[in-house]
C-alpha cells in the first residue's frame, strides 16, 4: 500500500497563475534596477576618468541598444514603485484609536514623496 | 428539453491500490443555488459512495472543505457552480499538503505548526483572582481582532508558493495566530513566540507574494500579519543590537 | 538572542527598496534617456557634470542611491534563485548575493571617494 500522495512541483510554478507571475516579475525588477546602478557607476568612474572617457561613455549610452534596455529599466523601476507603495500599507500599520490610518493615505504619502523628489533631482540635474 | 446538467472532474487516489492519482468525470444536474461541495454530496449520495473528503457546517464557518476548484483554493460550500456553469469543473485537494485519499489530505504538518506558535495568552505575573477579569478597551481588542478570525482552512498555505517549496515554511495562518497574541494586550509572550518566527523557515521565509491574503475566505490578511511581524522583529533587533543593556 | 541576522538583511532590503522606489524612474530617465538623446543641453557637458557630482552631499546622494538598492537586489534575488529552483544551501545563495552588494558598495566608495 502506497502512503500520502505528494504532488510534485515544477520549478515552472510561477508561470501558473496571473498572480504568481506579475509577483515574479515584481521581484525580477530588483535586477534592471541593479544593471542601471551598475551602469551609473561606470558613468561616474569614466567621469572621474577625464573628458575623453566620459564623452565616449556618453556615445556608448547613447546606442540604440542601451536606449532600449534604460527604457525597459524605467518600465521595470515604475513597476517595482508601484508594487512597493501599494504594498507599504501592509507593513506600516498606523492606529489611530481603534481604526487604521486608510491604506490610500499611507500609499499617497509615498507617492506624493516620490513627485517631489523626483522634481528636486530632475531640477538639479537638469538646470543646466 | 433536458434537465441541465455539469461535470465534474474529480482527483481520486486510493493507496490500498498501488495505484497513480488520476481523473474521473461526474456528470450531475445542474442547480443554480449549488455550490461545488452539493454536487460532491450528490456524486457520493447517487453516484459514486467511495469518494472520499471533509465538510462540516456547509456555511463557511468550520474550515473543514477547502479544496482547489479549478486552480483556485475555496471552501466548497462557497463555491457555487454557477461560477464555473456550463463548463466543467475540476476539483483537486488541497494544493502544498500530502493527499491521503481521494480529497483528503493530511493535516498534521499543519497542526504542528499552530502549537509551535504558542497559540495562548502567555503572562510574565497572573494576576491574583481577587483583582477581578484582564479588562480591554474596544481600541485593545481592534488591534488583534481581524487576526482571532481565522477558521484554520489552510487556503492559505495552499496559495503560498513559499510553503509549496518549501513545506518546513512556518506558514501564514500561524504566524497570524503569533500575531494574534503578540498584539493581544493582556499577553506578555512576545519574546518566546520570537524565537519560533525569527528561527529559520519562520518569518523571515516569506516573500510577500501575498496569495495567502488573497485565499482567504474570513479577510484575516495574513500577509500584513507577517510583514508587521517582520518590521516588529527587526525594530526588536536594532534594540538589542544597540542597546544590549536593555530590559527583557 | 541575536543570533540570526535576518532582520538585518531585510532592514536593508526595506531601506533599498523605498530609496529605488523613490529614486530609480528619475535617475533611469535621466542618465539613460535624457542624456543618451541629448535633450538635456549642457546640463550633461563634461564641466557641469564634474561639479555637480564633485559636490560632497551629490557623493553622498551617489553612495546610497547605488549602495541600498544593491542590498535590496542582493536580497530579493536570493530568494528568487531559490524560487527559480536552484539548490545550493541557502548560506552560498546569501554569500553570492550580499557579498555581490557589498562589491559593489566598496567600488561605489572607491569611486566616489576621488572626485
Amino acid at each position: 500500500m502506497t502512503g500520502p500522495y505528494r504532488r510534485p512541483v515544477p520549478s515552472t510554478w510561477w508561470l501558473h497563475n496571473r498572480a504568481y507571475f506579475l509577483f515574479m516579475l515584481r521581484e525580477l525588477t530588483s535586477v534592471f534596477i541593479a544593471a542601471y546602478l551598475i551602469l551609473l557607476l561606470i558613468l561616474l568612474y569614466r567621469l572621474n576618468a577625464g573628458r575623453g572617457a566620459y564623452e565616449s561613455y556618453l556615445r556608448f549610452l547613447g546606442a540604440p541598444g542601451m536606449v532600449t534596455f534604460h527604457v525597459i529599466a524605467l518600465a521595470a523601476a515604475l513597476f517595482h514603485t508601484v508594487t512597493w507603495f501599494n504594498l507599504t500599507p501592509k507593513v506600516l500599520v498606523v492606529r489611530v484609536g481603534a481604526r487604521r490610518v486608510p491604506a490610500p493615505i499611507i500609499a499617497g504619502v509615498n507617492y506624493a514623496a516620490w513627485i517631489v523628489f523626483s522634481a528636486l533631482v530632475a531640477w538639479i540635474v537638469l538646470r543646466g | 428539453m433536458p434537465d441541465p446538467t455539469i461535470t465534474l472532474e474529480i482527483f481520486r487516489y486510493h493507496p490500498e491500490q498501488n495505484e497513480t492519482p488520476s481523473f474521473r468525470r461526474y456528470e450531475i444536474p445542474y442547480r443554480e443555488d449549488w455550490v461545488v461541495l452539493d454536487a460532491i454530496n450528490y456524486i457520493k449520495d447517487h453516484i459514486d459512495g467511495t469518494l472520499a473528503y471533509r465538510w462540516s457546517c456547509r456555511m463557511g464557518v468550520c474550515g473543514s472543505c477547502g479544496m482547489m476548484i479549478n486552480g483556485t483554493p475555496r471552501l466548497s460550500c462557497a463555491a457555487f457552480l454557477r461560477e464555473y456553469y456550463p463548463n466543467p469543473v475540476r476539483v483537486e485537494p488541497l494544493a502544498n499538503f500530502p493527499v491521503e485519499r481521494d480529497l483528503v489530505i493530511a493535516l498534521d504538518d499543519f497542526m504542528h505548526k499552530l502549537r509551535e506558535v504558542n497559540p495562548w495568552l502567555i503572562r510574565a505575573h497572573e494576576q491574583p483572582l481577587s483583582d477581578g477579569e484582564y479588562r480591554q478597551t474596544p481600541d485593545e481588542v481592534a488591534a488583534y481582532k481581524q487576526y482571532s478570525m481565522c477558521i484554520n482552512c489552510m487556503l492559505c498555505y495552499a496559495a503560498c508558493p513559499v510553503y509549496a517549496l518549501e513545506p518546513r515554511f512556518l506558514g501564514p495562518a500561524a504566524i497570524a495566530l503569533a500575531q494574534r497574541y503578540n498584539l493581544d494586550s493582556r499577553d506578555q509572550g512576545r519574546s518566546q513566540r520570537e524565537a519560533v518566527l525569527s528561527s529559520e523557515d519562520g518569518i523571515w521565509d516569506c516573500t510577500l507574494v501575498g496569495e495567502c491574503t488573497v485565499a482567504c475566505p474570513e479577510h484575516v490578511d495574513p500577509a500584513g500579519a507577517i510583514q508587521r511581524a517582520k518590521l516588529a522583529s527587526m525594530i526588536d533587533w536594532y534594540k538589542r543590537v544597540l542597546m544590549p543593556w536593555g530590559g527583557r | 538572542m541575536a543570533g540570526t541576522r535576518e532582520p538585518f538583511w531585510w532592514s536593508l532590503f526595506a531601506a533599498g527598496g523605498a530609496v529605488a522606489a523613490l529614486l530609480a524612474p528619475v535617475q533611469i530617465a535621466l542618465t539613460g534617456i535624457v542624456i543618451a538623446r541629448g535633450w538635456a543641453g549642457q546640463s550633461f557637458t563634461y564641466d557641469r557634470a564634474l561639479a555637480l557630482v564633485s559636490h560632497p552631499l551629490s557623493r553622498l546622494y551617489l553612495f546610497v542611491l547605488i549602495s541600498l538598492p544593491l542590498f535590496h537586489w542582493a536580497h530579493r534575488f536570493r530568494f528568487t534563485l531559490i524560487d527559480l529552483g536552484l539548490k545550493w544551501s541557502r548560506a552560498l545563495v546569501a554569500g553570492v548575493c550580499y557579498g555581490a552588494a557589498v562589491a559593489g558598495t566598496i567600488l561605489a566608495a572607491l569611486v566616489l571617494i576621488r572626485f
